[in-house]
């Protein structure tokens, strides 16, 4: 079992033709994914990998039937790009996209209100049901089909943590990196709810790091509604407050965001926190 | 990107905050020109990218232009040392000359983005002067709240319930209600992190001023304010890490002795948590990020080792949108372009792991490669010390 992408995903590429987008498109197609069209504004007619080019995505969709839709077009143009996707009613729109103006974000989140779409990022590595689907960027190969949910703010991070898994024969049940920007679609919280409800996941690991109370938000969550057991490793315990590491979402600022206080969070909820990233899959085999 | 509180109080009068009169200077002769414009008592601001200035003698007040002019001659130049510009302090090297007001009551105005609400929030206070930290952390009560939509901006009640909450004079908040929505509108249209007036005051005769003003502003929307880029300060920011930006790199300087070089933040940040944990110390947050091409890598590697402290270099690459052979490439080339004779600690896995392996492998150079974080932070820290 798996949440939100499986094999009956359609997929769409917004901005297929670009070089990343290429690229990352023939590796989703090469594991599996069934990617059904691209949306490349001013291309419609052309084919691209195989699959037809569309001028918009209400028309993608009307064509194809997808379901679903993956971004990578530039930054100034991403906001416009999920909600483009958002108003063809697709369900699951992945925004891969790193650098969109945080203000962009806030109106999308406004226009996402009122609309059916599930958006997974931006500034994110995508999702994965092993064996399944992969719409994204991370590397299939690590990944192996089993029962642990994982979700992280970060990309490689997880990989990171996917490959602990996989080594020690623990398969997941789908991968969600949910972005490393101070506003995202989908939370700790939402990620979280799916794969407590999926009674193909039977643990779940959580990965955050410095910035925001997300992980926080998610920990009393977690302590309310969650009997299955939760693995977590927060990032930044050696991060200096003030710097912004990395991710535009990744800054102590004002006292809040701390790793302790997550770590803390976390803890006090049950989660089994990892003080090292080295043990994220010892100790999910420990809880399993 | 940080910019300074002149800068800040320019954008802010755009908008139509009212702010002191005020001149900013590079000179004593400046100052002193300023000081007599302006006329009668000013006070003399240091202008750097740090908070706590005052406690730390970078605000000072002056009864006449002579005066001023005397103490912008010891400010200018100055290593001034505040609680959060770490023991070196910064050198100030301009100075905003400014009148000074009959200030009645001060106040707190500040805009940040509220994450869990996917909104930015207008926060206003009564308790004004200090940090807004510390009244959120003791009288959280005295934070009014309201947060506003981009494109609608603060509405004018939304004004009229903080100015009116934190019990300004009735005669005095339609001014403060314009100012308000003023302070919305630019934090709105200058795409920034933080927005903040504090304090915002009130004087003897009714009015209202930015007295001080802080603006971040969102690094990923500069692309659309060529204008805002133009006020960046370089001698604000670390040489290193202004040199890394130069590349796409994010470099953060540490003070240990295990430089890193990671691709992604949040490994990054995992990798320096981990060398702690190993016993070592990180020398810096290095994040060569996604599409990361040979040159990135081989300018990474030079800034990294530009670090005197650094005795030994972890390269943690987990392969997603980096290709470990673009990787491999770029740490080779850059090794032997600079003759590398500190260890340097190679853990890689993801795609193309295998010809990045035979990269280094037949380079001929002297990698020590590492299985996993674990034995990698091991491997390194040992070699540091």
């Amino acid at each position: 079992m798996s949440i939100l992408v499986d094999k009956h995903t359609r997929l769409l590429v917004q901005g297929l033709t670009g070089r990343e987008a290429t690229f990352h498109a023939q590796q989703c197609i090469a594991y599996g994914t069934n990617i059904v069209g691209g949306v490349v504004p001013g291309k419609g007619g052309a084919r691209h990998l195989d699959v037809p080019v569309f001028n918009t995505v209400r028309e993608a969709v009307r064509a194809t039937a997808a379901n679903a839709s993956v971004i990578f077009v530039p930054p100034a143009y991403a906001a416009d790009a999920i909600m483009e996707a958002a108003e063809a009613a697709l369900p699951l729109v992945v925004c891969i996209t790193e650098g969109i103006p945080t203000l962009d974000m806030v109106r999308v989140w406004r226009f996402l209100e009122n609309h059916p779409t599930r958006l997974i990022g931006p500034n994110c590595p995508g999702i994965i049901s092993p064996d399944q689907c992969k719409v994204g960027i991370m590397p299939g190969h690590i990944h192996m089909p089993g029962h642990v949910g994982v979700v992280s703010r970060s990309g490689t991070l997880t990989y990171e943590a996917v490959d602990q898994l996989t080594r020690l024969g623990i398969g997941q049940s789908t991968c969600i990196g949910i972005g490393g920007d101070p506003i995202i679609g989908t939370t700790f919280t939402d990620a979280i709810r799916l794969f407590n409800d999926d009674p193909g996941t039977h643990a779940i690991v959580i990965i955050g790091e410095i910035g925001g109370n997300a992980e926080e938000q998610a920990a009393a969550y977690i302590s309310d509604n969650v009997k299955k057991p939760v693995i977590g490793f927060v990032a930044g315990q050696t991060a200096p407050p003030g710097r912004r590491m990395g991710h535009a979402g990744a800054i102590i600022s004002g006292g809040s965001g701390k790793a302790i206080d997550k770590i803390r969070a976390l803890e006090a909820a049950g989660v089994t926190v990892c003080a090292s990233p080295a043990e994220i899959g010892e100790k999910v085999q420990g809880r399993l | 990107m940080k910019i300074h509180e002149y800068q800040a109080k320019g954008i802010l009068a755009h908008f139509g905050v009212p702010v002191p009169r005020s001149e900013v200077v590079r000179s004593p002769e400046e100052a002193d020109i300023a000081a007599r414009q302006i006329g009668g008592s000013v006070i003399v601001k240091a202008q750097i990218h740090a908070g706590g200035r005052g406690k730390g003698g970078g605000v000072k007040i002056a009864k006449d232009p002579a005066e001023a002019v005397e103490i912008a001659k010891k400010m200018l130049g100055m290593h001034l040392i505040t609680h959060q510009t770490g023991p070196e302090g910064r050198v100030v090297h301009r100075v905003l000359i400014e009148e000074a007001l009959p200030i009645q009551r001060e106040l707190y105005l500040g805009i940040v983005l509220d994450r869990a609400r996917g909104r930015p929030v207008f926060m206003a206070s009564s308790a004004g002067g200090v940090e807004i930290e510390e009244v959120a952390a003791n009288t959280p009560e005295l934070i009014l709240k309201e947060h506003f939509e981009p494109g609608l901006g603060l509405v004018p009640f939304q004004a009229r319930k903080l100015a009116f909450g934190v019990g300004l004079p009735a005669p005095s908040v339609p001014a403060a209600v314009a100012a308000m929505i003023a302070l919305a509108k630019a934090y709105e249209a200058a795409d920034a992190s933080l927005a903040e007036i504090n304090p915002f005051v009130l004087t003897k005769d009714g009015k209202v001023f930015a007295l001080d003003a802080k603006i971040n502003l969102d690094d990923s929307a500069l692309f659309r304010h060529k204008n805002l880029l133009e006020l960046r300060d370089l001698n604000e920011e670390d040489p290193l890490e202004v040199d890394a930006s130069r590349y796409g790199l994010t470099y953060i300087k540490l003070d240990g002795n295990v430089g890193c070089m990671v691709n992604g933040a949040g490994l990054a940040m995992a990798t320096m948590d981990i060398i702690k944990h190993a016993g070592g110390n990180p020398a810096n947050f290095l994040d060569v990020g996604g599409g990361a091409s040979a040159e990135q890598i081989e300018n990474a590697f030079r800034i990294l080792l530009s670090d005197k402290n650094v005795r030994a270099v972890l390269i943690n690459i987990f392969g997603g949108i980096l290709r470990c052979d673009t990787l491999a490439t770029g740490v080779v080339a850059a090794a032997r372009q600079l003759n590398v004779s500190v260890p340097v600690v190679v853990r890689m896995e993801g795609t193309n792991v295998e010809i990045g392996r035979r990269i280094l492998t037949d380079s001929g150079l002297n990698f020590t490669v590492a299985t996993g974080m674990q034995d990698a932070a091991e491997k390194v820290v040992r070699l540091a010390q």
